[in-house]
């Protein structure tokens, strides 16, 4: 039916002159959109197969080639855009619950960008990162309430296993299966270097990799995938993911197309089967469930990792926070309506949850006020796209941030949002083996430590310029953060006075 | 209109000086008012004040209150509140002199208090902590009443000027005390408060501190948690909390305190021995929003000695020396030799290094 066309979203352009026809767009080109017609001698592109994934455009080695997003419109309406006129047709020709990957990409307020960073003036001196002693050191987990000693000065009371984080920066929950072996390889290699953390996500821990079990935070999430006590002991933290900021309220879906052998073995579910995670842990229904499960997976550990619990960012998030801190939780981690992820419904991934700034502020806010803000770590994500975002998340309250999008972009993702499809040109959100191997762990590896190195040196920066030496001291130090053009509202919420204030 | 102290943060740079004798020989208030008038430049005459230590040996038991008043309306309420909760054994307007530089007075009291045994039992506090909340209490909730000194055999005096005047003001030379300290202030701008200027005191704990942290809000909010209210916004409050909480609450030495507030670099934690990094260690984590950054230079004064200490990259000037059984502690060397003009040491403290002195005879009361 004619309804169901769609022009393209995005026209490949050629320059017929630059091009010399080497066919490397059509091997890189997995959506299958370039081929070479034999016949006349020349290139042709299927545009309406192109995912704008930028890989053709990167290695044509003439610069021949360009994506262009189309000038093909509807009849412009402010209530109807193109993207919705479609989804309607596409819905109406399938039934189909639509889907999308990455974060929510909808022009909601971005609140990072709301808010301005403070430096010292005459009173009080800046302080020069490459002069004197910058710390970003930092540990995560529940701090004692009391300290005693013995008459030695040994210390008696009770101290609680936290992780400790060279840079307050993770890398985010991210399955394998969901990505590559080789993007875990380079994520858990960086983690190693960095002296941080990356986490494994809800689809186990593959067996080549239990050797960075000091620098991994093992997943347990509702599908219980690939959790076994080694698998709990291998890691340094145990975190259980009641919710994601993309989907929140819902579980996860891993295609059957995506569990090959390997995947299958480290998930421990069949070969070719869907991996489907509930939406809830169906033996947590409430918040003295999820109390049982942190003792339970602190006892089957000895009580010498820390456990996180990661939640998505909704409407009564510091409530829910505030629950979770008082159930044994040593580390909170939320995840912004911003959030990636794998794959989502679309309607759900682009109107459910809240973004990351207010939730933070508001869950830091109510541990103070309960006076239970020492008893755990609060860690965000979804999303942190730079060390600005981080340095006003550890100003807001944050101890550490999760990045997942940024790591992937280290990797050379380039945000086409189609990880869905399982056909990933720069080899991460992929398995099929030829495109795996385009990812170079050994490249991957470095150049997520260059991004985290690059960030952590700007936050130094930045410290230091505030006259800061010690990344404690910025943290919940919102006298260092302005509002620019937030309602008087919004700066309750986060706590902080606006500019010119 | 101009904000008053308490809705606005306000930078200040600023002139300390204090000393003490360690065998508790009293030495008379003008000593301490001759030392912080030679640095007058660094004061602008916007806040001075002084805390003296063993001033009130005849009242020695009891809690002295230092108030000022607004109004009368404001005295009446609060000597209500006090009589309800504490046995006031005497009542006296503080003795004071006019002074051309010194205008705007409020009414100045002072009160010598033991809390009442049938409302401590009812409480269920320690002494101290109860006469701590009375006096947050006077300070939040009455209107027009500041409780500016609350220690034993000790006080507060403050008022906006330039220190030496306050002194006068105030008649300091009829006072003599084992320890001394004194604070000349520089903020950016002024509401003209006589509470905001400094020291800042709880209980026997007093601040003066030059400096401008740039912890600021983090160490408040982290304070705040556990029941303090920070109503002045300045540094010397927030630190004096900090230290009330350390030393009273955790029961944590000056040495300690020192540990948390100046931490040692992570970079020095990992040189040291397995005991002491791991005791380093577990304070930084454990405290660590008490950590406090941007330059510092604070003398703290509390019964029965004084702490001093620079922040950890010593950002601001302090030297310290000794004379016998004296010591010396001022923000520049030329407050020590106007009245001790022969020192047999002088010394510049480390950042982060604190300088702790007690009284030989009855310094056991603090620390470990």
């Amino acid at each position: 039916m004619a309804i169901n066309y769609f022009y393209p979203d995005y026209e490949v352009v050629r320059n017929e002159k630059k091009c010399i026809k080497c066919k490397v767009c059509v091997r890189q080109c997995a959506n299958e959109v370039h081929t070479y017609d034999e016949e006349f001698d020349c290139m042709t592109a299927d545009d309406a197969s192109c995912v704008d994934c930028q890989r053709c455009v990167s290695l044509c080695p003439t610069r021949a080639l360009k994506i262009v997003e189309t000038d093909n419109i509807f009849k412009k309406n402010a209530n109807w855009s193109q993207a919705l006129i479609t989804d309607a047709y596409r819905q109406a020709g399938t039934g189909g619950v639509l889907l999308s990957s990455m974060g929510n990409p909808q022009p909601y307020p971005v609140y990072w960008d709301k808010m301005l960073i403070n430096a010292s003036q005459v009173t009080n001196p800046s302080i020069d990162p490459l002069r004197e002693p910058m710390e970003t050191q930092t540990f995560l987990g529940k701090k004692p309430r009391t300290i005693t000693f013995d008459k030695e000065g040994n210390i008696t009371s009770p101290t609680y296993p936290n992780l400790k984080l060279n840079i307050p920066i993770m890398f985010s929950a991210m399955s394998y299966g969901s990505i590559s072996k080789n993007a875990h390889e380079s994520l858990a290699r960086a983690a190693e270097q960095l002296g941080i953390y990356y986490n494994t996500g809800e689809g186990g821990l593959h067996q080549d990799f239990y050797k960075y079990g000091a620098n991994t935070i093992v997943q347990v999430a509702s599908g219980r995938f690939g959790v076994h006590k080694k698998y709990l002991e291998a890691g340094a933290a145990i975190e259980i993911k009641m919710g994601q900021g993309a989907k929140p309220g819902i579980g996860g879906h891993l295609p059957g197309t995506k569990v090959g052998e390997d995947v299958s073995r480290t998930r421990m579910i069949p070969r070719g089967t869907d991996a489907i995670s509930p939406a809830p842990h169906h033996d947590i229904y409430s918040i003295e469930d999820l109390r049982q499960l942190i003792y339970s997976l602190k006892e089957a550990t000895d009580y010498k990792k820390p456990v996180i619990v990661k939640i998505a960012a909704v409407h009564n998030v510091a409530a829910i926070a505030s629950g979770i801190a008082r159930s044994g939780a040593d580390i909170i981690a939320i995840d912004g309506y911003r959030g990636g992820t794998g794959a989502a419904p679309t309607r759900i991934r682009d109107n459910v949850g809240i973004p990351i700034e207010l939730a933070l502020a508001a869950v830091d806010q109510r541990l103070r006020d309960e006076g239970i803000r020492n008893d755990v770590s609060v860690v965000i994500g979804g999303s942190v796209r730079s060390s600005a975002d981080i340095v006003k998340a550890i100003a807001l309250g944050a101890d550490a941030v999760y990045i997942g999008s940024a790591a992937l972009l280290a990797l050379g993702c380039h945000l086409c949002r189609s990880c869905h499809g399982a056909k990933c040109n720069w080899g991460i959100a992929t398995q099929r083996p030829d495109l795996v191997k385009r990812l170079n762990p050994e490249i991957g590896y470095k150049r997520l430590v260059n991004l985290v190195h690059a960030w952590d040196h700007e936050v130094k920066e930045m410290m230091g310029g505030m006259g800061i030496n010690s990344i404690e001291s910025l943290r919940g130090n919102r006298l260092m953060l302005r509002g620019i053009g937030l309602t008087e509202k919004e700066l309750e919420i986060l706590g902080i006075s606006h500019a010119g204030e | 209109m101009l904000k008053k102290e308490g809705q606005i943060r306000i930078p200040s740079g600023c002139a300390i000086s204090g000393f003490i004798n360690r065998n508790g020989k009293r030495i008379s208030g003008d000593q301490i008012v001759k030392s912080i008038s030679y640095m007058h430049d660094r004061s602008n005459g916007l806040g001075g004040g002084f805390a003296g230590y063993g001033i009130y040996p005849e009242y020695k038991d009891l809690y002295a209150f230092h108030v000022f008043y607004e109004d009368s309306a404001s005295r009446e309420e609060t000597e209500r509140f006090l009589e309800e909760h504490f046995d006031i054994v005497n009542l006296s307007r503080i003795p004071t002199k006019k002074h051309k530089n010194i205008t705007n007075e409020p009414l100045i009291w002072r009160y010598f208090l033991e809390p009442l045994p049938t409302k401590l039992a009812a409480s269920q506090l320690e002494e101290k902590e109860f006469v701590a909340q009375s006096v947050i209490n006077i300070n939040i909730k009455i209107d027009g009443a500041y409780v500016f000194s609350s220690g034993k055999n000790m006080g507060v005096f403050k008022a906006v000027g330039f220190p030496e005047d306050v002194g006068e003001f105030y008649r300091l030379d009829e006072y003599a005390g084992y320890a001394w300290t004194a604070h000349g202030r520089y903020p950016t701008n002024t509401p003209g408060w006589w509470g905001g200027a400094h020291p800042f005191a709880l209980l026997d704990y007093t601040i003066v501190h030059n400096g401008e942290i740039s912890s600021y809000d983090a160490n408040r909010r982290f304070v705040e948690m556990y029941g303090y209210k920070c109503t002045l916004l300045t540094d010397t409050e927030v630190i004096t909390y900090i230290i009330d909480f350390l030393n009273r609450k955790h029961n944590l030495s000056c040495e300690d305190i020192a540990k948390i507030i100046a931490a040692p670099f992570w970079s020095k934690i990992d040189t040291l021995p397995a005991k002491e990094k791991e005791k380093a260690l577990l304070f930084r984590n454990m405290f660590s929003s008490l950590l406090i950054t941007g330059p510092f230079s604070i003398i703290l004064g509390f019964e029965g000695g004084i702490m001093a200490l620079n922040d950890r990259l010593k950002l601001r000037s302090m030297v310290a020396a000794e004379k016998d059984d004296m010591v010396y502690i001022a923000s520049e060397e030329c407050a020590i030799r106007a009245i001790c003009p022969e020192v047999d040491k002088i010394w510049s403290p480390k950042g982060g290094e604190p300088i702790i002195v007690t009284l030989n005879n009855g310094g056991d009361s603090y620390g470990n």
